[in-house]
């Protein structure tokens, strides 16, 4: 891979569900260390995109690149492209019988081959970071919804992806623990991840993007900075989207 | 799968997605024929050591006889008729006791202590005895007791297994009835619906749902148990098989009554088996994984 390729290239990705396209010719780079969010009404494809990129959606057309790789080649092993990509869910999805600890170690011990002293190693520091290192015994349900979902993201990072995906990660916390999340995620950008992100929150997308897209109908209507999209938007439909949310 | 032509024929799939589907239409036809192959190979390994086998030809005269086969095939259908029945009414009995211990054992309060525990009690005696064993305690021990009159082998035979299923069954049940969320039995009684309301309404149905394949797991097991029967006299197939059995020396007919077993089970399983995909393409939303 050389210097400047991105980590993420998508070109012309296609899905269609049954005769309704959910993702109509999506073009998409994420550079690396950069943040792009993505926002657009549910239904938009924001989701749909995100899962064909972790191969768990297949495209109807299209390939995605991932730093340089045709991940969406029949010939390549879709495991291992998912052990390179990092992905957090809305609903945090630990696995429930697994302690704080197993769940972020667990990818490093069966996926990576580290041995138990070496995965809890960098567990145990992931979990220092977010701020949870005492908590590494516990079991998810003891935690709050915010904690849970520092965890998740702690799990994604446990394997040092080069990519970071991230599904409306803040939708299902109650609106004191969205915080919390964010300024986690605030702080991984500032460690240089890269990071494609799907949300809701647009003072947040204003905040930590690097670049802001807009999807309709599965269409890429409009890119640009925070302050190109949210204070210029060129198009009529990102217009409407935005004043809708008021 | 050709989701491409699906929007009217009006678009058409670049080269690299052509490139795929052709790759996996490769990589399926050669899966296909891989697995062809190596069922091949494995029923003829399996012929070969069997004809090969010294005591082969013996076997094949007193085991599989086509001419004993045929002839007793009415004798031991007549027989499976019996089975059949005893099956049907045994259901409808599993069915109703097995619900009733399910929701004894869910009751919650004190007064109903000593049901609980005698429903507990029950499926713990009835699970742990062999059903052959309660064949005869029932079979030959109740009519004994003179308060019935004579009543056909086939009865007790059905009373058995419905003794003896309803246990496994109640069990089952209790675990789909503690499998449904809390929250519904809250939603429901805030609804105003009463104690036994939710229960019939709300609860029972998604318990059900939960375990049917289990539930249609016991219906496949009872369905060759019912066969144990022949052991108290009734004349179902294996009973006929046996007589057959005893007047020829061939044993041709017990494996045409296997045969049939396996035919009467057949439907139920593949049953089962349709049921439990289908149940797991819902909980996957559209994934590949």
């Amino acid at each position: 891979m050389t210097a400047n390729e991105p980590v993420l290239r998508v070109e012309g990705v296609v899905k269609w569900y049954g005769e309704q396209p959910v993702l109509d010719g999506i073009d998409l780079d994420v550079a690396r260390h950069e943040v792009v969010v993505l926002i657009g009404a549910s239904g938009s494809g924001k989701s749909t995109l995100l899962k064909t990129v972790n191969l768990l959606e297949r495209v109807d057309d299209g390939q995605i690149f991932l730093a340089g790789d045709d991940i969406t080649d029949p010939r390549v092993n879709a495991d291992r492209v998912r052990a390179r990509i990092g992905v957090v869910f809305q609903h945090y999805n630990l696995f429930p019988h697994m302690s704080v600890l197993d769940n972020v170690t667990l990818a490093g011990r069966h996926v990576l081959g580290w041995s138990r002293p070496r995965a809890e190693a960098r567990g145990r520091e992931l979990l220092e970071r977010i701020g949870l290192g005492d908590r590494a015994a516990e079991y998810p349900d003891r935690l709050s919804g915010g904690q849970q979902q520092r965890v998740a993201i702690a799990r994604a990072l446990a394997t040092e992806p080069e990519l970071l995906l991230l599904d409306e990660i803040t939708s299902a916390l109650d609106p004191q623990l969205v915080g919390e999340v964010l300024d986690l995620v605030g702080e991984l950008k500032a460690a240089g991840s890269t990071i494609l992100m799907a949300t809701h929150e647009m003072s947040f997308a204003r905040r930590v993007a690097d670049r802001v897209v807009f999807l309709q109908n599965g269409r890429l209507v409009e890119q640009g900075t925070p302050e190109q999209i949210f204070d210029a938007p060129q198009h009529e439909e990102t217009r409407r989207f935005l004043a809708r949310l008021g | 799968m050709d989701r491409i032509t699906a929007g009217e024929g009006q678009r058409q799939p670049s080269a690299v997605e052509q490139g795929r589907v052709r790759y996996r239409r490769t990589q399926n036809r050669r899966s296909v024929l891989i697995s062809v192959g190596s069922t091949l190979v494995f029923a003829v390994l399996v012929w070969l050591a069997l004809t090969a086998s010294p005591g082969w030809e013996q076997v094949r005269a007193s085991f599989f006889d086509p001419q004993v086969a045929w002839e007793s095939l009415p004798t031991v259908l007549v027989g499976l008729w019996t089975n059949i029945q005893v099956l049907a009414i045994a259901v409808v009995g599993v069915a109703v006791l097995g619900s009733l211990l399910a929701i004894a054992r869910t009751l919650r309060g004190p007064l109903f202590t000593p049901v609980r525990i005698l429903a507990g009690a029950y499926t713990d005696i009835f699970r742990g005895v062999p059903l052959l064993l309660v064949l005869y305690l029932v079979g030959f021990g109740i009519p004994g007791l003179d308060i019935f009159g004579r009543m056909p082998a086939q009865f007790w035979g059905a009373i058995a297994l419905v003794l003896c299923y309803s246990a496994y069954v109640a069990e089952v049940l209790r675990a789909g009835i503690e499998a449904v969320h809390p929250s519904q039995r809250l939603a429901a009684r805030s609804l105003g619906l009463g104690y036994a309301k939710t229960l019939r309404l709300v609860v029972m149905p998604q318990a059900v749902r939960k375990v049917t394949p289990a539930l249609m797991n016991d219906f496949v097991s009872m369905q060759k148990d019912v066969g144990l029967i022949s052991v108290l006299g009734a004349v179902d197939a294996i009973r006929s098989a046996q007589i057959l059995v005893a007047s020829s020396y061939n044993f041709t007919p017990y494996v045409v009554a296997g045969v049939l077993f396996i035919l009467l089970s057949l439907p139920m399983i593949r049953l089962t088996d349709w049921y439990s995909a289908r149940a797991r393409r819902r909980e996957q939303i559209g994934g590949t994984v």
